[in-house]
Order: structure tokens, then sequence, then C-alpha cells
């Protein structure tokens, strides 16, 4: 079990033919990912890594079913790329593209209010992986094991950090989610929270935040009501220097939310251990 | 991008928002060059930092004499870390009231919130806190931007109903800042109603998306070379890295933000002081360690170099002999520590030992070991 993908999830490739998108989707099919189409405007009806390639996501989900797509095209192409793969009815949207202009994702997130099946998992991530089931996006299989511990992370290289801890210290992993570390993002902490308190596979929890905004706090408060599992969090940026700030309006918002220590405060009062440091994740998971 | 007072002045004025007279003034000559020309100006430090009032970085100029002063004593001081490039001497104005007027990103909310207060000014953060019912907000719709009724609606919140015309109008040009400019700021605070009920522009801060610089390349070419930075992250820029110049001694390098701000507060924990934060991405290719060692060592304040690198799908002994090639192509001497895990990480290692670099077995074991050496090589 896992969640939002596993063996069963069919997956459109959105930029299968470039240079990132080929690497990945290889590295994709080679875990058991059922990679069922791939888009590329101009190159419909041809085959690529053994994939029907089709002009538009619409073709590709008609044509074959998909659900779930994976993104690899630039940034200037990426907003244009979820909003279609959220029109075209795939329900789980992996951004894996770095680079998006802000105003852009805000715009993103206005129009997938009206698709409220289809979740976002980024821009800027790592992607998703259910270990020994399938991926989308490009963290490595060979650092992840199958097992109950879910893993939720805004930063890339932590993930891999923790995972391969994890996966050395026999502890293996549900789901790991990379929900990537943009201001505006698709599925937050809690969402995915919310998923794994859901999933009976599931025992474990492993929370990896950042400075910044207050996602983190929201799913500590959600932790915080209750909750199955059994939870570590740990929060990267504690010694990173204020940002040098300009306008007011930041402060006026944010007030003293998104420091490490609100964070920290935050999910120690929702009962959660916190890390001091990522090698503590493992012993404090036990 | 952060632009200057007059910089965002002029996007501003470009908008159609009024601004009062001023002159850029790059010497204390300049200065009294632009007093005779505006009279009484206010001479105001150019940094893309808040607080300059505070900081000394304003003064009001009645006479030659005093701009004159006044720019000389500005021009070069340092405030929060910015040294001073050059004054803005702006027609000093006959404020009757100070209203808050800013747009920015709600990243909680994922969208932009408009903020109006009648309550404008230097403290307004303490207005937020102590009275937030002082503080109106609109989120408009991204798509088509505020209407007209929803500005009216938020004057009349804010207890502006009297300047509702000038006000809308103002607000509207302001937001078109979000869809032309990709700003992630724009703020006018003060806001100022002078004495015969203009509304003017008295500061402005404007913040556009590095994201979008493709997008504004007139921006950068304006603008982009007027403010002098700390010079490692000039140099860092034009070679394509992430870099923050810190106060410390310890250079570091890691692939990922996540792991290089981790990185930091290891260093920390472990009685260090980082001299940076420098993300070299995925990959961590010979010839992108390289640059970031050349640039870390450029600051004669390192005694030493953390890199901590992992490796997902890189092949630990190519990264261990890119740092060595690196090392010695730029002839390190000072004590350098290298923690990296991924694809044949022990051969990697053996590699690093084989040269003398030291290994760390984990990112605190590292942390710990490049603290002890550069203590060590401190006291030699």
């Amino acid at each position: 079990m896992s969640i939002l993908l596993g063996r069963e999830t069919k997956v459109v490739v959105q930029g299968i033919t470039g240079r990132e998108g080929s690497f990945h989707t290889e590295q994709m099919q080679e875990l058991g990912t059922q990679v069922v189409a791939g888009t590329s405007p101009g190159k419909g009806g041809t085959t690529h890594l053994g994939v029907p390639v089709f002009n538009t996501v619409h073709d590709a989900v008609e044509a074959t079913g998909a659900t779930a797509s994976g993104i690899f095209v630039p940034a200037p192409f990426a907003p244009d790329a979820i909003m279609e793969a959220a029109a075209a009815g795939i329900t789980l949207i992996v951004c894996i593209t770095e680079g998006i202009p802000i105003q852009e994702m805000i715009r993103v997130k206005d129009f997938l209010r009206g698709y409220p099946a289809a979740r976002l998992i980024g821009a800027n991530c790592p992607g998703l992986i259910t270990p020994g089931q399938a991926k989308i996006g490009i963290i490595p299989q060979r650092i992840t094991s199958p097992g109950s511990v879910g893993l939720i992370s805004r930063s890339g290289t932590l993930t891999y950090e923790v995972a391969s801890a994890l996966s050395a210290a026999g502890m293996g992993q549900s789901t790991i989610v990379g929900i990537g570390g943009d201001p505006v993002l698709g599925l937050a902490f809690r969402d995915v929270v919310e998923l794994f308190e859901k999933d009976t596979a599931t025992t474990h929890l492993v929370v990896i935040g950042e400075i910044g905004g207050s996602d983190e706090e929201r799913a500590a408060e959600l932790l915080a009501r209750g909750s199955r599992l059994k939870a570590v969090a740990f929060i990267s940026g504690r010694t990173a220097p204020e940002g040098k700030r300009m306008g007011h309006a930041g402060a006026i918002i944010s007030g003293n939310r998104g420091t490490a220590r609100s964070k920290e405060e935050a999910f120690r009062r929702a009962g959660v251990a916190v890390a001091e440091t990522t090698d503590e994740i493992v012993g404090l998971l036990r | 991008m952060k632009l200057l007072e007059y910089q965002a002045k002029e996007v501003l004025a470009s908008l159609g928002i009024p601004i009062p007279p001023g002159v850029v003034a790059r010497t204390p000559d300049e200065a009294v060059a632009a007093f005779e020309k505006l009279g009484r100006v206010a001479v105001k430090a150019q940094v893309p930092v808040g607080g300059r009032g505070k900081a000394g970085g304003i003064k009001l100029a009645k006479t030659a004499d005093e701009a004159r002063e006044a720019a000389a004593r500005i021009i070069g001081m340092d405030i929060k870390g910015f040294k001073v490039p050059l004054v803005y001497c702006e027609v000093a104005l006959d404020i009757a009231r100070e209203i808050y007027l800013g747009i920015t990103v709600d990243r909680d909310a994922r969208a932009n919130i408009l903020i109006l207060s009648a309550k404008g000014g230097m403290e307004i953060e303490q207005v937020a806190e102590e009275s937030p019912e002082a503080l109106s907000r609109l989120y408009p719709n991204p798509w088509r931007g505020p209407l007209d009724f929803e500005l009216t609606q938020l004057v009349y919140d804010a207890g502006l109903g009297d300047l509702a015309r000038p006000l809308t109008t103002l607000i509207k040009r302001l937001y078109r800042a979000v869809p032309e400019y990709d700003a992630l700021t724009a703020e006018i605070n003060p806001l100022v109603v002078t004495g015969k009920g203009d509304v003017v522009a008295g500061d402005a801060k404007l913040e556009v998306d590095d994201n979008s610089s493709w997008r504004h390349r007139d921006l950068e070419e304006r603008y982009g070379s007027v403010l002098e930075g700390d010079p490692y992250e000039v140099e860092a820029k034009k070679r394509s890295l992430t870099y923050v110049s810190l106060d410390g001694d310890i250079g570091i390098i890691g692939n990922g933000a996540g792991l290089c701000m981790g990185t930091l507060d290891l260093v920390q924990r472990a009685g260090g002081s980082p001299a940076n934060f420098c993300d070299i991405g995925g990959g961590a290719k010979a010839e992108v360690v390289e640059n970031a060692l050349a640039v870390i060592l450029m600051n004669p304040k390192v005694k030493g170099v953390l890199i901590n690198v992992f490796g997902g799908i890189t092949r630990g002994d190519e990264v261990a002999k890119g740092v060595v090639t690196a090392r010695d192509n730029l002839k390190m001497t000072l004590p350098l520590v290298v923690r990296m895990s991924g694809t044949n990480e022990e051969e990697g290692r053996e590699i690093l030992r084989h040269n003398g670099i030291e290994p760390g077995a984990s990112g605190w074991e590292a942390a710990k070991k490049i603290v002890e050496l550069t203590k060590a090589g401190a006291r030699a």
C-alpha cells in the first residue's frame, strides 16, 4: 500500500523526448512504473523508449487512460503544461521543473481550483516514489526500500539523505513525497500528512521542513489533533541569516511565523519528536 | 531583483503613479547641483533594504551646504551590510497624511494580497500587530486583477473614502507591476497626501522575481550594475552559482538548497561559523565544484572548506576525482573535508584519502572534523 502512486498507476510523461524527460522516464520504467504515454507537440504518432508519443495530454489520456503525469518541460512552458494536464482530467500532476515565476504559479493555483480532483506536486520538486512499485520524478530508487515510513520533504537532497539513512537502518518507506521548495506550491505538508494518516500501510512519518512560510506549522496543527502515526520532524535553516527584507508587506502578513524555532515548537506542541540533525531521525523514529 | 527607491519610482512613474521630482547624485557636488535645481530636498540613501531612515540614511537639506554635507556623509555609508552607492535628492514633500499601500505574495494563501491602511509610515508593522483591523486586505483574482468595486470596498474599509477616486486609480496602476513586471512586492509607504490634497508616492519598494528575469532584461540592463554587491556574490553570479556570503570562516559547498542549509546548521552546531552558503545543484560536476571552490577561496577569511555532496545518481568516485582536480588546479592548501555518499562512495573515499583529503563519514562527523581542523589551523 501507499499514497498517491502505485504499481497500477498509468503515467504520461510531458516532455518525454527531451534530455531530462528521456533519462528519467527510463529510470521510472526500470522501477516498474507504468509509463503508458508521452507528449511532445509535433511528435504525435511516434514512439519513444517504447512508449507512444502524443501531441497533447488530452490525446494521450483519451488513448491510454493515463491518470497521472510527470512534467519535465522547461520553465517557460511548465505552467501551461500543468494546466493542460488538469484540463485533460489528470488527477496527479507532478511538476519537476524549477525556475517557474511565482506569479505564474499563482495563476496556475487559481486555475486548479476549477479542477478539484487534480492534485499538483511541486513545482521545483524531486517528485514522489512508492518504493518497489513506481515513481514519478527523479528520486533515485537505489536509496529507497519498501516499508511503512511515510516521508515528506521540501528539499531534494535532504530527502535522499534521510531516505538512504532509513533504508540503511532497515526502515523501508511506504511513499516518499518531495513537495518542492518554491513559495507557491501544489500539495502542502498538511495535505500529504492527511493522506498518510488514512493509509493503513503507513505507521511512521518523517517531515523534513524548511524555514519560510507556515506550511509546517499547519501540518503540526493537524497532527496535534491526534495521530496514529509515530512522527519525527526536522527543520533545516535554523542558522540561515534572516533575509534582508525591504518592504513591510511580508512582515505584515507573516508576523513571527516561518522561523525554524516557530516550526520546531509547533511540532513539539503536537507531540512530534524534533530531530536536531538528520542523523538523529532514525533513532527518534524507532 | 530588488530595485532601489529611485529605480522603483521610475518604474511606478512609467505606470502613471505620481512621484515627487528628484535627481540621483553620486557625489556631494552632484547633490549641490540637485539642490540648485529642486530647492529644499530630502537626501536619501539608496539601498535595497528597509530601515535606512533609522540608520541615518535620510537627511533634509535646506541649503546647498547642507545638501553637500548630507551627501558626503551618506554616500559610502554601510546600511545593514550594503554600501550606499548613491543618494536620491528629492523635493521635500508637504505631508498632510501618510497612507500605507502594498502588494505582496501571501505564500500561505498561494495568492497576491493588496494591503491598504490609513495609518501609513514607519510604524506600519506595529500597527499590523496591535490593531490589525486598521489594515484592509484584498486578494485580487490573478488572471484579471482587482475590479473597480473591489477596490472601492477596500478603500472604504480602510476609512479612506474621501480619497476613493484617486486611490482606486492609483492602486490599479500599482497593481500593473504584478502582471507587467512579475513584482513579488510593490509597496508605497508612505503614500503621501500633501497639504494641497495631491496623492504622491513618498517611498517605493519593488522586488521583481528572479525567475522571470528573462522577461525583463530591460530592468537588468538599466539597473543591474548600480549596486555594488558583495564581491564574492557578484563573482558567484558570473559563474552561475547560488551563493550567499555569511560572516564566518568555514567555506561550505553542498548540492541542493536543503542539504546546503542543513550543512550550515551542522557546522554551527559543531561550534564553527560558516563563511557562505553555496549550492552547486545536482550532479556535482568537477567544473562546477572547481568554480565554487575558486569563489570561496577568494575570501581571505576562509580557513577551511567543507564539501557535502549527496550523489543520488552521481558517482562518488567521479565526485572525488573532481574535488582532487579542483583543489590541485587552485593550489588549495587550507583544510578540506569532503562528505559524500552515492554510488561507489567507498571508492570515492579511497581516492580522497589517497590525495590527503579528509573524508567525513556523515554530515555531522564532517562538520565536527572541519571545525576541529580550522581551529587547529588558527592556533598553529
